[in-house]
């Protein structure tokens, strides 16, 4: 047959070729190489973290035992004994603190909800988010100063006046976020039955955000018990027993530290071994405060 | 006979002191933050009285044992390593969370922000424990010859690779800050109005594009709010720095030497220090410290604030 | 007609939002054991009125109010009245259901009492308010479940039992089945006709149906003004003023 040229069949391969203006292949080139730098971002941001997990739990795992728990430190260039004292100090001196700042940071978080819409609740409320960024170590100095100056000594106590005051401004502002949650009508509900002002913000709306209370304190305790700084100079160390609030204490935070910058390698063993067992503590403050919130939703069953 | 109806008559009493503890727990916080400052000026009186205030900022020997005193040093690495970490940490930062807010399908976003969540949550030793052991060798034997092959006729990468110093530290300051800025930019971006990007991406905009015409220059200025944030996180960081830093009281240009920050050597010897002047010294550092983080502070929380409202009041 | 005194009268009754007046001069009387319906469109001030009567409109900053409440001849704006105790008295009953979440049911028709320190004998009380909601039976079984697990029409009568508890003489219902289905809107109609036989009631409502139903006597206000008060079946056959008979009639509102 005749092979007829179509000339618009021979033009119009090439026309449409033509018709995908470069500018427009560079754009989606741009946009898909910034996605992919994104994603690096994120992998970069979490590489350091599932490193840091893994190697806690794998070598930290080997420490874990009975002895390790329950038994005092070994003397220097001996191996053997544990962290008892460390862990129970934690406790101890974080037990400490939630006395001083839990009632402390829930009263001035009620106090921003209530009647934190005047002057002093600004100021109240501007001082503590201000508050929430200062450097743990600051505060650490204000306890020394106010605590071991006029105990002349290193005390458990000393460092619970340092944690409880850096959980007050935290804590203040999550319980403000919590109570202001509750909904006006319940409040008046409550007012329309003829039950006075202070028993409904007590006993009903406090009442109602109670879940979202608790949750913010164990968040806040959570990171009292990963704080170091201010322990190294207020309840310092101690490589015994110790239940005296006057006297000083051992943590985890602070045995850890010592640990790792300790030239032995059984130490270094030790001290993932006890960055262990403060994550797991951590860890199941957290989970316990993410549970409680979920459960704030369904009500009581 | 027009009477006013008065709103207090017949007020419990109970009303009254549920209203004074109240506004006692509030006043309380004042008190605290007036408390900060007290004891902190009183505690290094001596020290400036000895020294004299620009003489102590000034100054750049610190030696306890001659009472010699200067700040100098910890300043400089206070803010060499805060340099560092913004430097890595604000691209890494910024686009995670763009990842999260307008990349990343639904699953992604949860799994990725419980990560991000998990890291905020790890105490400051441990990260200086990781550090120590793993980032610290790493640098010594693969890092640091690299940089100081290729680069080392700049100063800054200059010297033998020890491993410890200024680099290791703004390293692990930067992977410390991350969730901070990243997390304050999240909620930046989350409470941009869609319409916004829409009408860029109605225009033909591919989603990069409409990232940057749309949500970064209303983003920006929250964003900043969010990095100083973060800045004043690696401020005022103690653990992680202490341990990775090096420890020595010295001033040097390269990155890989050592150095010291504010609060390393608060920490490291606020327990021994015997006297008056050497806390004195010290709590002077803690007050310079204070304050500049306290201006940080405010001022990063008025842009969070400003950029967020204003964002709201455009939608 | 009536020689008994009208269990509230207002007098000379005004209302304020900061500077925005929004109840003018209003004086009326609530009879004993009657249903006053209380109609007018949206922002004529029917809930400020009824807000007013317990005290709960004063509870709102910047609100305040003047004139003169009488409820059984006391002046329920005189020093001496406090307003806590007359909200016992004068109980209130919300548009939505505002049933507390973190309490039982029978935890929240005693909630009143609990909170007050009244003792009594709390199962017969729960008993008998949940009767004289018609909800017993549906609840009998499941006193300590929460309730928030109830549906919209079933937890509004919790919240009318939980109000009736506190034993009030008089019960302010602001367009408490507004938010509440066809049928439950009907069981709250039937409730509030067997309530009349023992209480005082006043109900805000926009829907006139719902007056004609269950009110004796209606009060139309307009823009914070009473324009005219009577018996329903005069206000909706025969009303005296031209505002009145366009409203009623439908041509606004």
């Amino acid at each position: 047959m005749k092979e007829q040229a179509d000339p618009m069949a021979a033009e119009m391969p090439r026309a449409v070729a033509r018709r995908t203006p470069s500018p427009y292949r560079w754009r989606r080139a741009t946009n898909a190489i910034m996605t992919g730098l994104c994603a690096l971002m994120v992998a970069i941001a979490v590489v350091p973290l599932i490193s840091i997990l893994y190697l806690v739990i794998s070598r930290g795992i080997g420490s874990l035992s009975l002895t390790f728990f329950t038994h005092l430190p070994a003397p220097v260039g001996e191996t053997g004994g544990g962290i008892g004292n460390a862990l129970v100090g934690t406790l101890y001196i974080v037990g400490l603190a939630c006395f001083i700042g839990l009632p402390f940071g829930i009263g001035a978080g009620v106090f921003l909800a209530e009647r934190g819409d005047g002057k002093l609740g600004h100021a109240v409320r501007f001082t503590a988010e201000v508050l929430s960024g200062v450097p743990s170590v600051i505060i650490g100095v204000v306890a020394y100063g106010l605590v071991v100056m006029p105990m002349h000594r290193f005390s458990a106590i000393a460092g619970a006046v340092a944690l409880g005051i850096l959980m007050v401004p935290t804590l203040a502002r999550s319980t403000e976020e919590m109570v202001r949650l509750v909904p006006r009508s319940l409040r008046e509900a409550s007012l329309a039955l003829g039950v006075p002002a202070w028993k409904t913000s007590l006993f009903v709306v406090l009442r109602t955000s109670l879940g979202g209370l608790v949750n913010a304190a164990l968040l806040s305790v959570a990171r009292a018990a990963g704080e170091t700084a201010p322990l190294l100079f207020t309840a310092l160390n101690n490589q015994y027993w110790n239940f005296r609030p006057d006297q000083p204490t051992a943590s985890l935070t602070v045995q850890i530290y010592n640990y790792a910058i300790s030239p032995y390698e059984d130490w270094h063993q030790k001290a993932w071994g006890a960055a262990l067992c403060l994550l797991l503590l951590v860890g199941l403050l957290s989970l316990t405060a993410r549970a409680l919130a979920g459960r704030r939703q369904t009500g009581p069953a | 006979m027009r009477r006013r109806n008065d709103p207090s008559a017949g007020g419990h009493a109970g009303d009254q002191v549920f209203a004074g503890s109240l506004t006692l727990f509030g006043g309380g916080v004042l008190v605290v933050f007036g408390l900060i400052v007290l004891v902190c000026v009183q505690l290094s009186r001596p020290a400036f009285a000895k020294i004299g205030f620009f003489h102590f900022l000034a100054g750049s020997d610190w030696n306890p044992v001659e009472d010699s005193f200067g700040a100098l040093p910890f300043i400089y690495g206070t803010l060499v390593t805060a340099a560092i970490a913004i430097v890595v940490a604000v691209p890494v930062s910024i686009g995670l969370a763009l990842f999260l807010t307008e990349m990343a399908p639904a699953r992604v976003r949860r799994v990725v922000g419980f990560f991000v969540e998990l890291l905020a949550g790890i105490p400051s030793v441990v990260y200086g424990l990781w550090g120590l052991m793993v980032l610290v060798p790493l640098l010594r034997s693969s890092v640091q010859p690299a940089l100081g092959k290729a680069f080392g006729f700049v100063p800054l990468f200059s010297g033998p690779p020890l491993g410890l110093g200024y680099l290791a530290a703004g390293l692990i300051l930067a992977i410390m800050i991350l969730p901070t800025i990243a997390s304050v930019s999240v909620e930046v971006l989350r409470t941009m109005p869609s319409s916004l990007r829409e009408g860029a991406l109605a225009l033909g905009a591919t989603r990069w594009e409409a990232i940057r015409m749309a949500v970064l220059p209303y983003a920006r200025r929250g964003m900043l709010g969010a990095v100083m944030l973060g800045l004043g996180r690696a401020l005022g960081e103690t653990m992680a720095v202490t341990m990775l830093i090096g420890n020595q009281p010295e001033i040097h240009a390269s990155l890989f030497a050592p150095g010291y920050s504010l609060a390393s050597v608060i920490a490291n010897e606020y327990a021994e220090a015997t006297g008056a002047i050497h806390p004195g010294a010290l709590t002077g550092l803690a007050l310079v410290l204070f304050g500049v983080t306290l201006l940080l502070s405010a001022s990063a929380r008025l842009l969070v604030r400003l950029s967020t409202g204003q964002l709201r009041s455009a939608a | 007609m009536t020689a008994a005194r009208p269990k509230l009268e207002v007098e000379k009754l005004n209302a304020w939002f900061g500077t925005t007046r929004a109840l003018k001069d209003i004086s009326l009387g609530v009879q004993a054991r009657s249903v006053l319906a209380i109609i007018g469109p949206s922002g004529c001030g029917k809930s400020t009125f009824v807000r007013c009567l317990n005290r709960m409109h004063e509870l709102t900053p910047g609100a305040r109010s003047e004139g003169t409440v009488l409820l059984d001849g006391e002046d329920l704006f005189s020093g001496g009245m406090d307003p806590v105790r007359l909200r016992r008295r004068v109980g209130m009953v919300f548009q939505r259901p505002n049933v507390f979440p973190t309490m039982s049911i029978r935890e929240n028709v005693l909630a009143g009492l609990k909170l007050n320190g009244v003792r009594g004998d709390y199962e017969t009380i729960v008993q008998k308010t949940l009767q004289q909601t018609a909800l017993w039976d549906e609840v009998k079984d499941r006193l300590g479940e929460s309730g928030m697990r109830l549906s919209g029409g079933q937890q509004q009568r919790l919240c009318i039992a939980r109000a009736l508890a506190v034993e009030p003489e008089v019960l302010l219902m602001d367009e408490p089945a507004s938010a509440l289905d066809p049928i439950a809107t009907a069981k709250v109609e039937e409730l509030i006709d067997e309530l009349k036989e023992h209480y005082t009631i006043v109900i805000v409502t926009h829907n006139m149906q719902q007056a004609i139903r269950v009110s004796e006597y209606t009060a139309f206000f307009y823009m914070g003004e009473l324009i005219e008060y009577g018996t329903t079946k005069k206000i909706f056959t025969h009303p005296e003023r031209r505002q009145t008979e366009d409203y009623v009639t439908g041509k606004f509102g």
